[in-house]
């Protein structure tokens, strides 16, 4: 981190010098023709983001003014008589989020620490190089097995013993389909694993060293400098590799909406189906008619599009609180 | 204190094998789905899958050979239009940005990322789709371009900023203006790495599909145009998965091999090139 | 100069050579100077032929497998004509149709004034098969044919009935053991034509029904998983055991899933067949005169399937496009005539003569 600083700091030396020079010179020589030019493209990215967001809220004016607030807490979707709320859907997506996060979040910090504290580096990178392969697996691909794979896996063995062992709680009650929330949870798991694995790897192995050795040399063993020194360091930046990967899991569309069920309820059954913002949109989007119902699913584009920015705020704010602290004490 | 101290030991090996076991449950989880789609896709896998047209429904035979080239049509815009964005907005941040347009950028480019793929589909549909009455190749490459420009953005604002900035000055020591020092010193330099981001950010968007159902939509012949609906893999997947047809099922699982294959082929190629240009590795 | 192009010369090369390959790939031969090996391939015998015009159609599930049989068979007597139908449902077709992405729609559902009225340029219906909707069912063991009565189906669509061994299903089925599991409910997660004819039905036949749910495309449905299209609602009934759907003949014809009988308005449990469809539009010729877009779910007629309608083509009146025009108005000429023996084999019922002789007097409408 240190040497990339004075590397930054070093291409920085030349402006001033650059600007010393007079403004028709540097015309000449094309320098604020170029410089002109990135801005340009520079300020289309803002531009984009901008427009998406204009896009999005001028194309969703009619449920606003119709349902207001009321669209956030109304549970029917009823396109017969034109009454539309986003409760349901927020349920799903909240849900089906916060399974996966309960499912990857065990795996992929004990994975990360595993990788970093205990694995040799040669072994480590090869099982990193893995992981962060199966990051890269489409998400219609994870559907694909969702459906012929993981949803006979729910329905036949993993729902059934659930609900003989804590069929008594509300959580685990009713009929089995095999597709539901849980199902949506699992195969969201899955694909949200290799984010918290390779940037909490990446978080820890930040950690400066001398953490490490000193706690080693007051006689710790392995594991308690782990766990006492190095992920407390680490745990701001883990948490936004959890953020990250929750911000995926909420906009994630085909996996889910292929293993859910595409059920607009609210139930406190896991094994019940559900439906998430995304899936929704994705589902009904083509075939929505009348205006008020095309709009109020573009309202809850926007909707996911506000959550997933303030997650993302979230999450990079934390990263840099530790990666700055890093490199200062380093 | 013997005893605590063994209960310690113990401790410290029940961690071992614990994370030891997350670790390999998650590379157990690519190494699964890589041995499935491979025995069930690369079985299913024929000539005429990869050369002939899809069939009326219900029929059995036919192919995706549209959906392949579709998938690389629709790429191919991705491309020209995200690449250049991605690529001079990150050469401004890394050469030009002063402190607040830089740091807007960099937030835009924050919020881009976190954009849901579906969100991208919705906006390029009312940006080309509404306007134009068609539903198009250019439609679903633009929202997947959209998609790539913050992650080349910030890949090669990070090699740019890697690049030693004592070679910008030998440049600009010997009579070179900064723009030509950038173009022919700096950015050669930085070659590998800002290669690496774009193969990277190709394919994470190459496998999107979300995007492309209400902008490239589908077509069950040869787009011609660039202005036509146009077939592309993994929304074919998303069909025929969901079909009652075991022919079809079939198909989508050839069609997820393709599709996993080229992915994967891109990630390692850009990661294959990434360490040859850094010799060390990470 | 010279250096920055020997710094960007390969680059540039390899950009180019994939910009041309991917061209020439997606050219037709005709225009193209040679043909390119995959393509040649593919089309081995490629005549010189004028530029293909491609019509883009969107819409109903219901039609789906004699639509594609018909696009593809007319694309076969005429190579030049490519119509791309893609089934994303009848909500989709009105709707796609409405935005103007698609040269014509289709739906089961016949647009109504009020929806007609949000258009702004006038729509012609025709109707092009005879389809039945029928109750499909996932039971591992059962053998026998169901038979469901119009309570029983509302009941378990409404929630109400929700074991299989209820007595409402057990009393019109004697002699069949039914097992005690849950009831699996699939409906549509998309618009839908079929879930308008399931839903028109069912708001006929029980008052419950039409005040708590109503009929449409798509619906506030009180129980049950969503499936996409009638493929999405046979394959998710066909992956889950205990299930029932409700889709078109055909589908479960296809995938050998069983369908029910139902009982008809004269008490009769009929199980949906040409025959069965064709009695039930048997009245309908006379009414569809003055107007096509009728529902003859329910039908009166002692062996008349009672869910069972038509489906439609939905064409603009006005087409700007002189090609476009003529190669619709020739293929509904084709569709009404020599189309129509395509039907059976695909277990849709063919329209009755007088129907095609009103919509050969609609096809001159087109302007």
């Amino acid at each position: 981190m240190g040497t990339v600083n004075t590397m930054a700091a070093g291409s920085r030396g030349p402006e001033a010098a650059a600007d010393a020079r007079s403004f028709a010179a540097r015309l000449r020589n094309g320098d604020e023709i170029v410089h002109l030019i990135t801005l340009v493209f520079a300020a289309g990215v803002c531009l984009i983001v901008c427009l998406l967001v204009f896009e999005l809220y001028r194309n969703s004016s009619v449920p606003r003014h119709q349902f207001g607030w009321d669209f956030f807490v109304s549970r029917t979707w009823d396109p017969v008589f034109d009454n539309f709320g986003a409760l349901p859907f927020i349920y799903g997506t909240v849900v089906t989020s916060a399974l996966s996060l309960l499912l990857a979040i065990p795996l992929g910090v004990g994975g990360a620490i595993f990788l970093a504290e205990f694995a040799q580096p040669r072994l480590s990178d090869l099982l990193t190089f893995i992981v962060e392969l199966l990051a890269a697996v489409p998400s219609v691909i994870f559907g694909l097995l969702g459906i012929f794979v993981v949803v006979p896996i729910m329905r036949t063995t993993v729902d059934p013993i659930l609900q003989k062992f804590f069929g008594y709680l509300p959580l685990f009650s009713g009929p089995i389909y095999g597709v539901g929330f849980l199902t949506a949870g699992v195969v969201l798991a899955i694909m949200i694993v290799p984010y918290i694995l390779s940037v909490s790897r990446e978080v820890l192995l930040a950690v400066p060293p001398d953490q490490r050795e000193a706690a080693l040399s007051l006689g710790a063993t392995r594991w308690e400098s782990t766990w006492q020194v190095v992920v407390p360091y680490a745990k701001t930046g883990i948490l936004g590799s959890i953020f990250l990967a929750l911000a995926r899991a909420l906009g994630e569309t085909m996996a889910v909406t292929m293993v859910i069920g595409n059920d607009p309820k609210i139930s406190s059954s896991l094994l019940a189906p559900g439906y998430t913002i995304a899936a929704v949109i994705a589902n009904e989007f083509t075939e929505a008619t009348g205006k008020l119902y095309l709009q109020s699913l573009i309202e809850l584009g926007l909707v996911l599009f506000i959550i997933t920015v303030i997650l993302n705020g979230l999450a990079r704010l934390l990263i840099l609180a530790t990666t700055q602290r890093g490199s200062i004490r380093s | 204190m013997s005893l605590r101290m063994a209960r310690r030991k113990m401790v410290n090996l029940l961690m071992f094998t614990g994370t030891g076991v997350c670790a390999v449950v998650s590379v157990l989880a690519l190494c699964f789905i890589l041995g499935y789609l491979l025995w069930n896709g690369g079985h299913y896998l024929s000539w005429s899958f990869l050369t002939k047209l899809p069939t009326p429904v219900g029929q059995p035979g036919g192919g995706m050979a549209n959906a392949i080239v579709g998938s690389g049509k629709i790429l191919l815009i991705a491309a020209v239009t995200g690449i250049p964005v991605g690529l001079l907005a990150g050469v401004y941040l890394a050469e030009f940005g002063g402190n607040t347009m830089t740091f807007m950028v960099r937030y835009a480019a924050d919020l881009l990322n976190g954009v849901p793929s579906i969100v991208t589909g919705i906006f390029a549909y009312t940006l080309v789709v509404v306007p134009f009455h068609e539903f198009s190749a250019v439609a679903g490459g633009l929202a997947l371009g959209i998609m790539m420009i913050p992650i080349v953005m910030r890949s090669t604002e990070d090699f740019l900023r890697a690049v030693p900035g004592t070679l910008l000055e030998g440049a600009l020591a010997i009579g070179a203006s900064r723009w030509r020092g950038i173009a022919t010193v700096v950015v050669p330099a930085a070659f590998r790495g800002i290669a690496t981001g774009i193969l990277l950010s190709m394919a994470r968007v190459a496998g999107e599909t979300a995007p492309l159902l209400f902008t490239s939509f589908n077509n069950r012949y040869w787009a011609t145009g660039w202005m036509q609906p146009t077939a592309s893999l993994p929304v074919m997947i998303f069909t025929y998965a969901i079909s009652p047809y075991d022919d079809w099922q079939r198909q989508a699982w050839a069609a997820g091999f393709v599709l996993l294959m080229l992915v994967l082929l891109i990630n390692i190629c850009a990661r294959a090139l990434l360490l040859r240009g850094h010799p060390t590795g990470r | 100069m010279n250096k920055l192009l020997k710094t960007y010369m390969p680059t540039l090369l390899l950009v180019g050579f994939v910009v041309v390959a991917l061209v020439s790939v997606t050219r037709p031969s005709s225009t193209a100077p040679a043909p390119s090996p995959t393509r040649a391939l593919i089309m081995a015998p490629a005549p010189p032929s004028p530029p293909n015009v491609l019509l883009n159609a969107a819409g109903a599930t219901f039609p789906y497998p004699i639509y594609s049989k018909w696009f593809d068979v007319y694309h076969r007597l005429h190579p030049d004509v490519e119509i791309n139908y893609q089934s994303i449902g009848s909500g989709g077709g009105i709707q796609q149709l409405k935005a103007g992405t698609v040269d014509f729609g289709a739906s089961d559902m016949p647009l109504n004034d009020k929806l007609l009225s949000t258009f702004h340029f006038k729509i012609i219906h025709f109707p092009t098969v005879l389809g039945a909707v029928m109750p499909t069912y996932n039971i591992p063991g059962l053998t026998q044919t169901l038979n469901f009565t119009p309570q029983a189906l509302a009941g378990i669509y409404l929630g109400q009935i929700v074991k299989w061994n209820d007595p409402a299903i057990a009393k019109s089925n004697a002699g069949v053991s039914l097992p005690g599991n849950n009831i699996v409910v699939v409906h549509r997660s998309d618009g839908s034509g079929t879930t308008f004819v399931w839903t028109d039905y069912l708001s006929k036949v029980s008052p419950e029904w039409k005040s708590r749910v109503g009929s449409n495309t798509s619906v506030n449905w009180p129980v049950g998983l969503g499936g996409k299209g009638n493929e999405g609602v046979a394959g998710l009934v066909k992956e889950t055991p205990y299930s029932i759907g409700y889709v078109e003949l055909i589908y479960a014809l296809q995938t050998h899933l069983p369908y029910g009988t139902v009982q008809n308005s004269s008490g009769h449990f009929i199980k949906a067949s040409l025959a069965t469809v064709t009695a039930a539009a048997s009245g309908a010729a006379a009414k569809m005169q003055n107007d096509v877009r009728v529902s003859i779910t329910n039908a009166p007629g002692a062996n008349a399937y009672p869910i069972c309608s038509f489906t439609y083509l939905l064409i603009p009146a006005h087409i700007a496009d002189a090609t476009k025009r003529e190669i619709i108005k020739g293929f509904l000429h084709w569709m009404l005539t020599d189309g129509q023996k395509y039907t059976e084999p695909l277990a849709y019922a063919s329209l009755p003569k007088a129907v095609v002789a009103i919509e050969m007097k609609h096809i001159s409408e087109i302007n």
